[in-house]
């Protein structure tokens, strides 16, 4: 599997440090019990300790994902997934901006629009599928509207308490000096709410990445989910790890997306200030 | 309560009150129960420099709010410039904005930075103007503060404890700028202090608010620049530590 490393602190010589870590990486002693595991489990497996059908082999995956990719079949999958995600992120995160918006930006609107959201949010959500299936079918809405749900509530609940929250200091001065409701919006409330805003797209990049699993359940002819579930009819081993592989790995590169988008939108936070 | 008239009128008798820049009529200000200003008049000439002096408590931060607009709660007649401004005991950048587009924040966009570079020229900040706030030391950010109301050429500069926070040195060196920026542009002042040495080195006339009301004016006319050692200014001092309560061992009270 992948190995976490913490980062170290951030310099202003991002290229620099990221070919000292790299170096360092490739004779860390923290990669070392990984790869023992990784032996032991390819050894197991090829002493037949291991039953094919219980786990694969990782040398046999690594094969798997070399005669998936070339046949096509996992690339097309995974677009579809990744198209899946994109839909539900796109409807669910912009639903939760514009709501915490009205929410955060003015009382009536929070008294219009965040009690009923505050009531469904305890609702677990995947205990909605059943729901969803009753109303939608079992076509690709009740999978792209299981992961708009979940991933508007983490931008709601976030960017709505970062409006709230932005400092009323702030706000008094830019009164003082002079500047509209809407500039004040644009230049303090908004900026001041973008820390918040990207918390809540980290969560929800997460949830919505949890429900495509789910949601991939239903009856998928098509994405890793149906991949996963033919896999599963045959006993193919190989094919699910390789799934669940790609699964993370989509995982870790969109929190490596938020983050890369923190460090040019959050530019000015002390964290990465350095003078 | 020690005041001797408790509806007490303070103007300044060289100034005639058409030519003030502030008129604060019978100004009454409650919070609930409490009356945290009590039918408090005051004139500020322009270009005058006001220190107002007091305890916590006293309802200097009250005044200054409803000075700034921040604040429109309270009865009695209130006359200042629209073109008034603040300046902060915490510098109130918005972390976000570079310095320059701090200090440009609401000017009009066309020469906002040419007019934010010129002020923070002023405050000698010249080398700071792409910084972030946050890279920022004490002392600097409270002069981007300053420049940032400079920039605007308020007829009314509202001073709001704005060296409370600094090292002494630093505190020196404010009072310096702030002087010779009071010099240049002559707006009226009103600086909210606890320091009464800041006070009597900075100010035209010293107040002493207590209670919501104007407890005692203290012309400063010691020549400028001015030195604590001044006898007169150190009589002045006395008086003042005596009426915020505060008795020195090796000076009689007056």
């Amino acid at each position: 599997m992948t190995s976490i490393t913490t980062d170290p602190p951030r310099t202003g010589f991002p290229s620099l440090s990221r070919l000292r870590r790299a170096a360092g990486r490739a004779w860390s002693p923290r990669a070392t019990s990984p790869l023992v595991l990784l032996l032991l489990w390819e050894i197991g497996a090829r002493t037949g300790f291991i039953p094919d059908r219980i786990l694969a082999a990782p040398s046999a995956v690594l094969g798997t994902f070399a005669d998936l990719t070339l046949s096509g079949e996992l690339p097309w999958n995974l677009l579809v997934s990744l198209l899946r995600v994109l839909a539900g992120m796109a409807i669910g995160v912009g639903l939760g901006v514009v709501l915490a918006l009205m929410a955060g930006l003015s009382k009536r609107g929070e008294v219009l629009v965040d009690p009923p959201l505050q009531m469904l949010r305890t609702l677990p959500l995947l205990a909605l599928v059943p729901l969803f299936i009753v109303w939608f079918g079992i076509g690709e809405v009740p999978k792209v509207g299981l992961i708009a749900l979940g991933a508007f509530f983490p931008v709601y609940l976030n960017l709505f308490n970062a409006i709230r929250s932005v400092d009323a200091k702030l706000v008094e001065a830019a009164q003082v000096f002079g500047l509209s409701w809407r500039e004040l919006v644009r230049h303090v409330i908004l900026p001041g709410a973008a820390p918040g805003f990207l918390l809540g797209l980290r969560y929800s990049l997460g949830v919505a990445w949890l429900c495509l699993v789910v949601a991939e359940q239903i009856n998928a002819s098509a994405g890793l989910g149906s991949l996963v579930n033919h896999a599963r009819d045959f006993l193919r081993t190989d094919v699910i790890v390789l799934c669940l592989l790609v699964y993370a790995g989509i995982g870790l590169g969109a929190d490596a997306l938020v983050r890369a988008l923190e460090t040019r939108v959050l530019a000015w936070r002390p964290s990465f200030v350095k003078g | 309560m020690s005041i001797s008239s408790p509806l007490r009128l303070v103007t300044r008798n060289d100034i005639p009150p058409a030519d003030a820049a502030v008129r604060l009529r019978h100004l009454n200000r409650r919070f609930g129960d409490s009356n945290v200003l009590r039918d408090l008049s005051l004139d500020i000439g322009r270009s005058e420099f006001i220190a107002l002096l007091g305890r916590s408590g006293s309802g200097k931060t009250t005044l200054l709010k409803l000075l700034a607009g921040i604040d429109q709660e309270a009865e009695g007649e209130i006359v200042t410039p629209a073109n008034r401004t603040v300046v902060f005991q915490e510098p109130r950048l918005l972390p976000w904005k570079k310095v320059w587009e701090n200090v440009a924040l609401g000017l009009p966009a066309g020469d906002g930075r040419t007019r934010a570079l010129a002020a923070l020229a002023e405050v000698g900040l010249a080398h700071r103007v792409d910084a972030w706030p946050a890279t920022l030391s004490g002392g600097e950010a409270q002069r981007a503060a300053l420049a940032r109301a400079l920039v605007r050429e308020p007829e009314l500069l509202l001073l709001d404890e704005p060296f409370a926070a600094l090292d002494a040195l630093t505190r020196i060196r404010m009072h310096g700028l702030v002087e010779a920026l009071w010099r240049t542009h002559r707006p009226s002042i009103l600086l909210v202090t606890h320091d009464v040495d800041e006070a009597l080195l900075l100010a035209d006339r010293v107040l002493v608010l207590d209670h919501g009301r104007i407890a005692l004016v203290e012309p400063v006319t010691a020549a400028r620049p001015r030195s604590l050692s001044d006898p007169q200014i150190q009589a002045q001092r006395a008086r003042l530590l005596a009426r915020l309560g505060v008795t020195l061992n090796d000076e009689p009270t007056p």
